[in-house]
C-alpha cells in the first residue's frame, strides 16, 4: 500500500505520469507490437507435443486399402449428384446400408434474413444423411464424428467416396470402443449446425430442421474432409472456428504425428510471420473456416483436413489419406475422457510450433496500457483544474454524446436487415445490397453526430468537457478490447492496433484534418477494408482497389448473414460496440 | 419529501414486476455472480418441497436457509414475488427514514460541537449543511431499490434478511449498541436491526454446512482463517469509531460482504447503497479512479470469464478466481480509502483544513 498511500510516492508518480505520458505511451505502443511480431522467432516459440497420455504412448499400424473402392464411390456420387442436382440421399441411404451402417436422414429447411449473393441461395432446404457405426463392444455412450460437407459450389465426391470406403474398412474391425458417425451435410455449413442443433437438442439459430432418429451418444472429436481430386499434393489444416475459437492443440498433434508417419505432406498456409498474421486474420473474422468451426461451439473438438493438388512433384493417392484419417480415429478412439490435457488457446506460427496464451497475452497488455496511461493523465488533469468526475457543473457536456452514439450503434444493428424491403421498394437495388448499402449510409451518417450534439451542450467549462467524455470513452474502449482479447485474441490485437493510437491522439486543438483523416482510417469498417487487402496480400493473389471494394461489400453481407445463421459475434460487437466507442472519439474531436 | 420517495418506489415496483415477467428472469436466475448456494431461491422451493413430502429438508447438501424461513414461506410460497416487492419496498423505507434521522443527528451533534468551539476555525468549508444533505435519504433509497431489483429480485430472497442471517450476526450488535446508548430517540435504523436480529432464528441457520465447493471464495474447511477476518475487524473498528456507530455499521456491513462465503451481487449493492450518505468524503478519497476503474472491469470480466470457463471450455477456474480475487482487493481497497478519509476529515476539523509545518510551509498528513 506504500505506493498507493504515501503522499511523498503518490507525487512523484503523479509527476512521472504527466511529465512522460507521452513517450510511456509510444514506448508501450511499440513494446506491443515488437511483442507480437517477435513470437514468430524460434526462441519464443514450443515444438508441438502430445500431452493426453492416452493418445501418446501406442502407435497403431494402419491397414487401409480401399484406395480402388472409394475411387468407384466417388464416381458413382458424383454421377447421381450430377443427374440430381441436389444429395443423392436414396443412393447414400442403399450405399451406406450396404456398407453395414445404422443409416439415418434429417431434412432441415432455413429462410435467410436476405439473399446471399456469394452462395446464391435465399430459401435454403436439404438433407443430411449419416451412417452410426455401433461398437461392438461398448455401450454407445461416446462417438467420433467423420463428416463431408457437400455445398452446391464444392462437390467433395472424393471425400464422400473416400468416406465410404473407410466405413467399409471400419466395419470390418473389432477393436472400436466407441461408435464413429459418418456424416453427409448438404449445403455445408448450413446442413452441419442443422445436424449438431438436432444432435444436441437445442435451437440456437432458428433453423427449421426434423428431429434426429438414431443418436450416438457424446461426440468426444470430429473431422472433417474435403477433397477435391483423386490425388493430393499435400493436405492443409484448417482449426480457426466460430468466433475465434480454437479446438485442443492435441487433435492438431494427433494429425501432425499421422502426417509424419505416413510421409504426407500436411501444411498450414504461409511460413513464419505469414503462417502467424494468416492465423490472426481468420481468427480475427469470427468466421468458421469449415464444418469444424461449428463443432466447436458444442464443445466437441474438430478439425478440417483438405486436400490440395498443386504443382508439386510428389503426389499421394486416397490411400495416404485413409491411412491417415483411420489412425487419427484409432488413436482417438483410446480417449478415455474429452480432449483436455492440451492448450485450448494458442497461435500458430507454423505447424509444428505454437506460442500459448500466457506468452501472446502481454502483446495486448502493452497496447491496452497506453489507453491505461491517457486515461490516468486526464484524471489528473481534470483533478487539478478541480472539477472530479462527480461533479455536477459540467456534468451535462461530456454525457451528452453518450445516447446518441449508442443509439447510432444500435441502428447500425438492427436497421439494415429490418429496413431491406422498404430500401427494395424505393430504390433499384437488391436486398442484399440493400443491406450493404443501408449499412454504409449509417456509419457514414454517424460522421454528422457532433454537428447535432453541439446545440445541447451547455457552454458551462467548455475546455474541461471533452475531456471528461474522453476519459470515459478511453475507458470504454480499453474495457471493450479487454473483453474481446479475452474471448478472441486475435480480433482483439487487431483492433487494439489501429484503434489505440489514434484514440490516444484525439483531441479538439491542433491539425484537425489531420486527426480526422486518421481516425477515419482507424475506424471498425476501415480497419475491417485493410485486413481484407493484407490477407490476399499474404496469400500471394493482391487485390487491386475495385476488386477489394467489392470484397468489402461481400465480405459485409456475409458478417450479418453470418451472424443471423450461425450466431457469429463480429458484427454485433462492432456495431454495437466499437463503433458507437469510435463515434465518442470522433465527437471528442470536433468538441467546439 | 414523500412524493419523490413514493414515485421511486412505484418506479421500482413496476421494474421489478416487468423483470418478473420477462424471458431475462430465467437468465439472471442462473447466474453465478447473482445467486449462490446460500441464498438460492431454487433452494427454498426445493426444501419446502421436501418438507411437504415429510422429509427434512436438510437431508442432502441443498437447503441451507434458517428454520425460520421454512416457515415463513410455506405460506407464501404462492406469493413469493409479492413479498420479496414488498420487502425490498420496507428495506427502502426504513433506509429513506434511517438516514433521514440520522442526519439531523448529525446536523445537531454539528451545531453542538460548532457552539463548544471543538472546531478548527478555518474548516468552514469541511461543515454539512442542510441543503446538501437533504436529497441524501432519497439516493439512498434509489440506490437500494435499483441495483438490487435487477439483480438479486430474480433469484434470491431479499438481501435484507438473509444477510443478517446467514452472516454472524455479532458483528452488527456493537455499533446498534453503541447508537442507542448515544440517542435517546429510538431511530429507525435500531427498530430494523433489532428485528433482524429477532427473525435471525435457530442456531442451525448460523452454521455454514457448505459441502459444495465455493464457487467464488475457493472454500475449504481450512480457511477457517479466511472467515475469521469477518470477526476480526469489530473490535478495533468499535474502539476506533465509538463516536460514529453508523460509519461504523457501514464499514461492518461491508466487510461481511466482502469476506462473506458467498457473496453475491446483492450484498456488494447492500454496501453501496450508502455511499451518498458519505457523499462529503469525496473530496478526501485518494484512489477513487484506480479503484473505480477495477470494480468496473472486474464486474464487467465476471460473465466473460465464466463464459470461457463453462460454455466455451477454453480458459478454467483459474481465470475466473483471479477476477474475484481482483474484485475483493479492489473492494477491500475502497473501504480502506473511505476509512482512510473519514479520519482525515475528523483530524481536518478539530486541527484545521490548511495545516502548516514547524517552518511555515505546507505540511502533508500521512497514516501511520
Amino acid at each position: 500500500m506504500g505506493l498507493l498511500s504515501d503522499p511523498v510516492r503518490r507525487r512523484a508518480l503523479a509527476r512521472l505520469v504527466l511529465r512522460l505520458n507521452a513517450p510511456l505511451c509510444v514506448l508501450s505502443y511499440v513494446a506491443g507490437i515488437a511483442w507480437f511480431l517477435a513470437l514468430v522467432f524460434p526462441p519464443l516459440t514450443q515444438r508441438t507435443y502430445m500431452s493426453e497420455n492416452a493418445m501418446g504412448s501406442t502407435m497403431v499400424e494402419e491397414q487401409f486399402a480401399g484406395g480402388d473402392r472409394a475411387r468407384a464411390f466417388a464416381r458413382d456420387f458424383a454421377a447421381h449428384r450430377k443427374k440430381s442436382g441436389a444429395l443423392p440421399v436414396a443412393w447414400l441411404e442403399r450405399t451406406m446400408r450396404s456398407v453395414g451402417l445404422e443409416v439415418y436422414t434429417q431434412s432441415f429447411s432455413r429462410k435467410l434474413p436476405f439473399p446471399d449473393e456469394t452462395h446464391e441461395r435465399y430459401m435454403v432446404s436439404g438433407t443430411n444423411v449419416y451412417g452410426i457405426l455401433r461398437a461392438p463392444r461398448a455401450a454407445s455412450t461416446e462417438s467420433l464424428v467423420l463428416t463431408v460437407p457437400c455445398g452446391s459450389d464444392s462437390t467433395n465426391s472424393q471425400a464422400v467416396g473416400l468416406l465410404l470406403a473407410l466405413a467399409a474398412h471400419f466395419r470390418g474391425q473389432i477393436y472400436w470402443a466407441k461408435d464413429i458417425v459418418f456424416l453427409v451435410t448438404e449445403h455445408d455449413l448450413l446442413g452441419t449446425e442443422a445436424w449438431l442443433e438436432a444432435y444436441h437438442d437445442v435451437n440456437v439459430t432458428g433453423m427449421q430442421s426434423s428431429p434426429l432418429q438414431g443418436r450416438a451418444g457424446a461426440i468426444q472429436a470430429a473431422v472433417a474432409l474435403e477433397l477435391s481430386s483423386d490425388v493430393v499434393t499435400s493436405l492443409d489444416v484448417a482449426v480457426e472456428g466460430l468466433n475465434g475459437q480454437l479446438p485442443n492443440l492435441d487433435l492438431l498433434n494427433l494429425f501432425q504425428t499421422f502426417c509424419q508417419k505416413g510421409g504426407l505432406l500436411c501444411t498450414l498456409q504461409g511460413k513464419g510471420l505469414q503462417t502467424l498474421l494468416l492465423m490472426v486474420l481468420r481468427q480475427a473474422s469470427g468466421r468458421p473456416h469449415g464444418s469444424h468451426g461449428l463443432f466447436l461451439r458444442y464443445r466437441v473438438e474438430a478439425l478440417t483436413l483438405r486436400g490440395i493438388n498443386s504443382f508439386r512433384q510428389y503426389k499421394y493417392d486416397l490411400v495416404a489419406v485413409g491411412k491417415a484419417l483411420e489412425g487419427m480415429f484409432r488413436k482417438l478412439n483410446h480417449l478415455l475422457e474429452r480432449l483436455h490435457q492440451s492448450f485450448f488457446l494458442y497461435l500458430l506460427p507454423g505447424l509444428s510450433r505454437f506460442v500459448s496464451i500466457g506468452l501472446y497475452m502481454p502483446a495486448v497488455g502493452f497496447l491496452l496500457l497506453v489507453l491505461g496511461l491517457k486515461a490516468l493523465e486526464l484524471w489528473m488533469q481534470l483533478h487539478e483544474a478541480g472539477m472530479g468526475l462527480e461533479e455536477p457543473g459540467g456534468a451535462p457536456g461530456p454525457s451528452v454524446p453518450l445516447p446518441p452514439s449508442q443509439a447510432m450503434g444500435l441502428a447500425l444493428y438492427v436497421l439494415p436487415v429490418l429496413g431491406q424491403h422498404v430500401a427494395t421498394q424505393h430504390f433499384p437495388v437488391a436486398e442484399a445490397e440493400a443491406v450493404v448499402l443501408t449499412l454504409l449510409a449509417i456509419y457514414a451518417a454517424g460522421l454528422a453526430l457532433p454537428h447535432n450534439t453541439h446545440r445541447v451542450v451547455s457552454t458551462q467549462a467548455p475546455d474541461r468537457g471533452w475531456m471528461a467524455l474522453k476519459l470515459v470513452a478511453l475507458i470504454y474502449l480499453a474495457l471493450q478490447l479487454g473483453c474481446i482479447a479475452l474471448t478472441n485474441f486475435s480480433l482483439g490485437f487487431l483492433l487494439a492496433t489501429t484503434m489505440v493510437p489514434t484514440a490516444a491522439l484525439a483531441k479538439p486543438h491542433g491539425p484537425r484534418t489531420l486527426y480526422a483523416a486518421l481516425l477515419v482510417l482507424t475506424s471498425p469498417a476501415a480497419t475491417l477494408l485493410g485486413s481484407l487487402f493484407l490477407w490476399r496480400e499474404l496469400q500471394e493473389a493482391p487485390l487491386s482497389l475495385a476488386e477489394g471494394w467489392q470484397l468489402f461489400l461481400a465480405a459485409l453481407a456475409q458478417g450479418v448473414l453470418e451472424h443471423h445463421t450461425y450466431g457469429a459475434l463480429l458484427f454485433p460487437l462492432l456495431s454495437l460496440g466499437l463503433y458507437p466507442c469510435w463515434l465518442l472519439f470522433w465527437n471528442v474531436l470536433f468538441w467546439k | 419529501m414523500a412524493a419523490p420517495l413514493v414515485l421511486v418506489l412505484v418506479v421500482a415496483v413496476t421494474v421489478r414486476a416487468a423483470l418478473f415477467r420477462s424471458s431475462l428472469a430465467e437468465f439472471i436466475s442462473e447466474r453465478v455472480e447473482v445467486v449462490s448456494p446460500l441464498s438460492s431461491w431454487k433452494r427454498v422451493v426445493e426444501g419446502l418441497s421436501l418438507l411437504d413430502l415429510g422429509v427434512s429438508p436438510y437431508s442432502g447438501a441443498v437447503f441451507h436457509e434458517t428454520p425460520l424461513i421454512i416457515y415463513l414461506f410455506h405460506f407464501l410460497i404462492d406469493y413469493a414475488e409479492l413479498v420479496f416487492m414488498i420487502t425490498d419496498a420496507l428495506t427502502a423505507i426504513a433506509l429513506y427514514f434511517a438516514i433521514q434521522d440520522f442526519n439531523k443527528v448529525v446536523f445537531k451533534k454539528q451545531k453542538l460541537l460548532l457552539e463548544l468551539d471543538q472546531y478548527a476555525p478555518d474548516v468552514a468549508e469541511l461543515i454539512r449543511t442542510p441543503m446538501e444533505m437533504r436529497y441524501i435519504p432519497l439516493k439512498v433509497a434509489l440506490l437500494q431499490c435499483f441495483p438490487q431489483c435487477y439483480f438479486s429480485c430474480l433469484s434470491d430472497i431479499p438481501v435484507s434478511v438473509p444477510t443478517h442471517l446467514v452472516c454472524p450476526r455479532t458483528p452488527l450488535s456493537p455499533p446498534a449498541a453503541v447508537h442507542t446508548c448515544e440517542n435517546e430517540e429510538q431511530s429507525l435504523l435500531d427498530l430494523f436491526l433489532g428485528v433482524c436480529h429477532d427473525v435471525c432464528g435457530k442456531p442451525s441457520g448460523n452454521h455454514l454446512p457448505l459441502l459444495l465447493p465455493s464457487q467464488l471464495l475457493g472454500f475449504h474447511p481450512r480457511s477457517l482463517w479466511l472467515y475469521i477476518n469477518v470477526f476480526f475487524y469489530t473490535i478495533p473498528l468499535a474502539i476506533k469509531l465509538k463516536e460514529h456507530p453508523i460509519f461504523f455499521m457501514f464499514i461492518q456491513i461491508a466487510v461481511i460482504a466482502i469476506f462473506k462465503s458467498y457473496p453475491t451481487v446483492g450484498d456488494v449493492a447492500l454496501y453501496m447503497a450508502f455511499f451518498p450518505v458519505w457523499n462529503h468524503l469525496y473530496r478526501f478519497l485518494r484512489n477513487i479512479f484506480v479503484l473505480t476503474c477495477i470494480i468496473i472491469v472486474c464486474s464487467l470480466l465476471f460473465p466473460v470469464l465464466w463464459h470461457l470457463w463453462i460454455y466455451a471450455g477454453s480458459a478454467n477456474s483459474n481465470f475466473f478466481y483471479a477476477i474475484t480475487l481482483t474484485f475483493n482487493v479492489g473492494q477491500i481497497l475502497l473501504i480502506s480509502d473511505y476509512f482512510y478519509a473519514f479520519l482525515r476529515r475528523e483530524y481536518y476539523l478539530t486541527h484545521g483544513l490548511y495545516l502548516t509545518a514547524k517552518d511555515g510551509t505546507e505540511a502533508m498528513l500521512v497514516l501511520k
